[in-house]
């Protein structure tokens, strides 16, 4: 496919998942305890893009990635109301197994945290508790076209036995990829991916960031206004637990509609 | 002075004071502007602007302001010049023109570096994004004036021995006036960040057009009446041509004024009136 044509695709996608966002959130409030952490956010998420967000520290944009995948569950002062949907399935449905909503849900944390085991099972583990492989050379199978889209599998194919914390940052946070790709999950959610990445493994997750959004909804929480502006079609700017502007990636970075925001990503007083 | 002509100006006379008319209502040289951007790079317009975290970025914008304010001035008043020795036939001062041009070229240099060291250091964004790219589509405006005016002294130079038609002489001096005022007007809505102003001077293009095509018309005329004046005519009529792009480029600068404020480019269409290039040369 030459690039126009590639193009043209992504365009006809993104079009399509405008109208039909994959992840739906509605008057979304968290109190840790007393603290109200945040206040009354509603998104929707398109299908097969990015969007970042971003915000100072403490605005509340990583306490909502983690409503997403329900990870606030854990934190017992934590209480969440409102609404979040996945593909028109409500996420907090009491019906619905948190297990398999995680699945579902895959998530990349600041720091790569790959399993102490070999990078052939960090990989395979997912898929094997999910019964997703139904033989050995299936599973192998699924573990070499994960590390594929992962752009890791030509550095560690001559070496899937070793520790899979062996390897270098940048090579152990597109393992960590790799490992959330497994299960083919809807969504999957980055926290910071390339924070303590140097810009070379930086560019490496970037560009497969751009790859992956082909296929998948990837929403990034990013300090970086750059990467933000590098990877994503849509931002979402945070401000003290609220959200304050939510837009096309280039209009928010040349033209923000909000005050906060243009002070926010040019770097001045709020 | 004599001395120092050089080239196609080589042949020509010397001034000479009684040679020249009396100076009737010259257009005024407008001192260099002590127009400055608003104190601190805060534009005077609009939501009150929040300091920049980092002190020495908020610096580099108020220079990069400052250093247009500057090329806006020195455009402005060399224009005045050219206008000023075309009609006084004032050899002297149009060579004032053709070597401060220089200086002009020298300053658009200086910004375009510091707009592209900005843009490598700063990676500014938003409003600051469209503050260093619209100093870097301004100062090659205001360049392309400076050239202008050199040219319209370079036409000044030309004729300065021959006699000038009256009534051609101040319909083109009305067309200055008018671009110089224009000009003006867009500098300062730059300096205070003013969109309907700078949409006002926009608009007002259309007037100098029209002058255009009337100092185009009459020029026709003027050739046709008599082939001794083709000469000088031909000079006159790139003159008025070049004033009339002078207003071409102050409406860019106004363009790009609209979009530094408001964030999105003017979307109707400029009225215009310049019509010369499909006019035909037509005897009665």
């Amino acid at each position: 496919m030459d690039m126009m044509t590639a193009h043209q695709t992504r365009s006809l996608t993104q079009a399509a998942s405008a109208a039909n966002p994959k992840v739906v959130a509605k008057d979304v409030n968290v109190y840790y305890g007393d603290k109200h952490a945040l206040n009354n956010v509603s998104v929707n998420v398109p299908d097969r893009g990015v969007m970042a967000f971003i915000g100072p520290s403490g605005c509340g944009k990583s306490t909502f990635l983690r409503c997403i995948n329900r990870m606030n569950d854990t934190i017992s002062i934590c209480r969440v109301t409102g609404k979040i949907q996945i593909e028109d399935q409500d996420i907090h449905d009491p019906e619905l197994d948190v297990v398999q909503l995680r699945a579902r849900v895959g998530m990349v944390f600041q720091k790569p945290n790959p399993f102490p085991k070999s990078i052939f099972e960090n990989v395979a583990y997912g898929p094997r508790i999910h019964g997703l492989a139904k033989s050995k050379t299936d599973l192998e199978g699924l573990v070499e076209d994960s590390l594929k889209k992962a752009s890791l599998w030509n550095e560690v194919k001559d070496r899937l036995q070793e520790s899979g914390t062996g390897l270098s940052g940048g090579q152990q946070q597109r393992l960590c990829i790799a490992r959330a790709i497994a299960v083919s999950p809807d969504v999957i959610l980055m926290d910071e991916p390339c924070s303590a990445l140097d810009p070379i493994a930086t560019a490496r997750v970037e560009e497969l960031i751009d790859e992956l959004r082909n296929n998948f909804c990837i929403i990034i929480v990013t300090h970086s206004m750059q990467q933000a502006a590098r990877v994503s079609q849509r931002t979402a700017f945070f401000h003290l637990g609220t959200l304050v502007e939510e837009g096309n990636t280039q209009d928010i970075f040349t033209n923000p509609k909000d005050q906060r925001t243009q002070d926010y990503i040019t770097g001045r007083f709020g | 002075m004599e001395t120092e002509r050089k080239g196609i100006f080589a042949g020509l006379k010397v001034w000479d004071a009684t040679a020249r008319p009396k100076a009737a209502a010259a257009i005024p040289v407008p001192e260099i502007s002590q127009r400055t951007a608003a104190p601190d790079g805060q534009p005077a317009q609009g939501a009150p602007m929040n300091e920049h975290i980092v002190k020495s970025y908020e610096d580099e914008l108020a220079l990069l302001d400052k250093k247009i304010a500057h090329m806006g001035g020195l455009a402005e008043r060399i224009l005045g010049q050219a206008f000023d020795a075309l009609e006084r036939r004032d050899p002297r001062l149009a060579e004032v023109v053709v070597k401060s041009d220089k200086s002009i070229d020298a300053l658009e240099r200086e910004i375009e570096e510091q707009v592209v060291s900005m843009i490598a250091r700063r990676q500014p964004m938003a409003d600051d994004l469209r503050h260093v790219m619209a100093a870097l589509r301004i100062t090659t405006d205001l360049e392309r004036v400076g050239d202008l005016a050199k040219n319209i002294a370079k036409r000044a130079l030309a004729i300065a021995h021959e006699s000038h038609p009256k009534p051609l002489m101040s319909g083109l001096r009305h067309m200055g006036e008018l671009a110089l005022t224009q000009l003006k007007e867009v500098l300062d809505s730059y300096a205070e960040r003013d969109a309907e102003r700078a949409l006002a001077v926009w608009r007002e293009d259309e007037h100098i057009d029209a002058m255009y095509n009337s100092i185009f018309r009459e020029l026709l005329t003027y050739m046709m009446e008599d082939p001794r004046n083709i000469g000088i005519s031909t000079h006159l009529l790139f003159g008025a041509k070049n004033i009339e792009r002078v207003g071409d480029h102050t409406t860019n600068i106004a363009e790009t004024i609209h979009f530094l404020v408001k964030g999105v480019n003017i979307t109707d269409d400029r009225p215009k009136s310049d019509e010369t290039s499909t006019t035909l040369f037509q005897k009665d």
